[in-house]
């Protein structure tokens, strides 16, 4: 069959079961359900102490099959996944799902465990590196599921994804399951994409490298959710955790880009007292907020909130008083972790509040601006996040698509190129974010905007910005570089790519040898 | 045009094109690497044939190490490769 997008897929997925084809951004709304949880009592004279993982793992009672979970706010720096699955490994475990909310390189262990069937099963909103690489040549037994940050959120509350045991990377943590982030020789600040795994999970596993006495205030993670404690000698590497992207570029065509960025903002009418903002962390993206800060300064507008992973320059525009709050779901860096535990305008968020479509309405749709980057968009400006032009998975939506939908106006901002290939296509490889979600796209060359926002042509006509069609743009594109050849695929599925809704918007395909 | 001594041109930067020429006994022979391959792989070959056959190279071996270099870097780094070769 084909969904709204035109996207062949295969009605039930061995793995995954039943497709539901994605039909539009808004289609899946109305009154939902969160599913029960079963919570084993504790007793005034229980202790949740354990003495290592394997303990924790035995009195989880881990058996075959089951999915365990974690989440990424160490990123590239993480211990906790590669110490407790190679415990698993160790036990004798088989056919484990990992869901992992997102997987870097430093989980290359876990290739190991997907070839000898410790690992059969994979969700993440992201993933890069050995992983990513395994799973895009077909080593995995079933397909990846990969959701998006507030889609995640949605599927653990609705119980689509059902965790028997969530592991909570905790930096400080009190011996009786009180969490916090903000302290610890591992601090990472928000743990906002944990809280659904400690809310919705059958059992709860904090693993710590700073035990400290009852209890751990402030709380992020509160010990009604928590089962057991294990004290290890360090849960990561802060040199990982720190995020290696959020620098802005010193590129001029970069920065250009976000100079024109800037100005389709500008133009929209929306960067007025009251705005709200949000950008990835990308090099292009900061620029944005760089730009941003500027015409905010010089024209004295005091903004509502910035939002997202939080990174330092988003703090030093909130602590210039250009924002009222921050919402932070993850810190990316040291200085956004200490403004996190000092200022109390800096507002953690769990990823359900963040981006879940399935709840009372969630930080995204608050938004005005949303800056975005891509790896390929095509003529019907929807954008690919999830495959490099190889076909290989590289990335995942994390909060894409979910920031796309719920902001008044999304920006993606990218070079025209990409070493030699085409940002601008015919035809995505993968469908990430849906194009109905996207108003504009911004390159060194030209901008075009989505012919849905005639509201937004309008207003740009007004201004000295090359504004062209998405047709216009690709052609630019083409004449530089020529045509790309296809990529072959096998017809392997190997990653099911889910809207925020729980809909399928494509599937990734292996790569041909 | 007749290719005396191994020589090289350009760089591994991004959107640029490493190239080394040295002599070869029989014909021309390209070896190449790309991060581009499976897109351009045979576009980029087809312009270092080109660009051997305006310069009347005709027993050459060219090693390409290709970061995602567009038609005129290819050409501008084989030609300055074969001049410094000669």
């Amino acid at each position: 069959m084909e969904n709204i997008l035109g996207r062949v897929l295969p009605e039930y997925i061995e793995g995954y079961g039943e497709v539901k084809p994605f039909s539009g951004a808004f289609n899946n709304l109305g009154i939902k359900t969160k599913k029960q949880v079963s919570v084993k009592c504790v007793a005034p004279s229980e202790v949740k102490l354990v003495d290592s993982i394997k303990e924790a793992l035995i009195k989880c009672e881990i058996k075959d099959g089951m999915t365990v979970s974690f989440h990424h706010h160490l990123r590239n720096g993480d211990y906790v996944l590669n110490m407790v699955m190679d415990e698993i490994a160790k036990m004798g475990i088989k056919d484990i799902k990992v869901a992992a909310s997102s997987i870097f390189p430093v989980h290359a262990p876990l290739v190991e465990h997907i070839k000898n069937g410790v690992v059969t099963g994979i969700y993440a909103n992201y993933m890069s590196g050995p992983v990513a690489e395994a799973v895009s040549r077909g080593l995995l037994k079933y397909p990846a599921i990969m959701h998006t940050h507030g889609g995640r959120a949605r599927a653990i509350e609705s119980g689509d994804l059902k965790i028997d045991i969530a592991f909570i990377a905790a930096p400080t943590c009190d011996e009786y399951g009180n969490i916090n982030g903000v302290y610890g020789p591992s601090a990472c600040g928000s743990l906002g994409y944990a809280i659904p795994d400690a809310m919705y999970a059958g059992r709860v596993v904090a693993i710590t490298d700073n035990l400290v006495a009852y209890p751990a205030c402030p709380i992020e993670i509160s010990q009604e959710y928590v089962d057991f404690i294990v004290k290890v000698d360090s849960i990561g590497d802060p040199k990982g955790i720190v995020s290696g992207t959020t620098k802005i570029t010193k590129d001029p065509v970069g920065l250009k880009i976000a100079k024109m960025a800037t100005e389709v903002i500008e133009a929209s009418g929306l960067l007025k007292d009251g705005f709200s903002f949000q950008t990835g962390a990308g090099g292009i993206s900061l620029a944005v907020a760089k730009y941003v800060r500027d015409v905010m300064k010089k024209n004295g507008i005091k903004g509502s909130f910035a939002a997202g992973g939080i990174t330092g320059y988003i703090v030093d525009m909130f602590e210039e008083g250009l924002f009222e709050a921050l919402f932070d779901v993850q810190c990316f860096d040291l200085k956004a972790v200490e403004s996190y535990r000092r200022n109390v305008a800096h507002q953690g968020m769990s990823a359900s509040l963040y981006g879940n479509p399935h709840n009372k309405g969630a930080v995204v749709n608050r938004l005005d601006v949303m800056i975005l980057g891509a790896t390929e968009i095509d003529v019907n400006f929807n954008v690919n996040v999830t495959t490099g032009s190889d076909g290989v998975i590289m990335g995942g939506s994390g909060g894409h698509s979910d920031t796309a939908a719920g902001s008044k106006l999304a920006i993606v901002v990218t070079k025209l190129l990409k070493g030699r290939l085409p940002i601008v296509v015919d035809k995505v490889t993968t469908v990430t974010t849906p194009g109905e979600t996207v108003d504009v796209i911004v390159t060194e060359r030209g901008i075009a905007v989505n012919p849905r926002r005639q509201d937004l042509i309008e207003k740009l006509k007004e201004t000295n910005l090359p504004i062209m069609t998405i047709e216009e743009l690709k052609k630019l594109a083409e004449n530089m570089v020529g045509t790309p050849e296809k990529i072959e695929f096998d017809d392997k599925v190997v990653a099911v790519v889910e809207y925020r809704d729980g809909t399928v918007i494509d599937v990734v395909k292996k790569v041909k040898e | 045009m007749k290719i005396i001594n191994p020589a090289k041109a350009g760089s591994l930067e991004s959107n640029d094109i490493f190239i080394m020429v040295f002599p070869n006994d029989n014909g021309n022979e390209i070896e190449l690497e790309s991060i581009v391959i499976k897109q351009f792989g045979k576009r980029i070959k087809e312009v270092i044939e080109e660009t051997l056959k305006e310069l009347k190279v005709e027993n050459a071996k060219v090693i390409a190490k290709d970061r995602g270099a567009l038609d005129y870097t290819i050409k501008a780094r084989v030609e300055t490769a074969i001049r410094r070769a000669m």
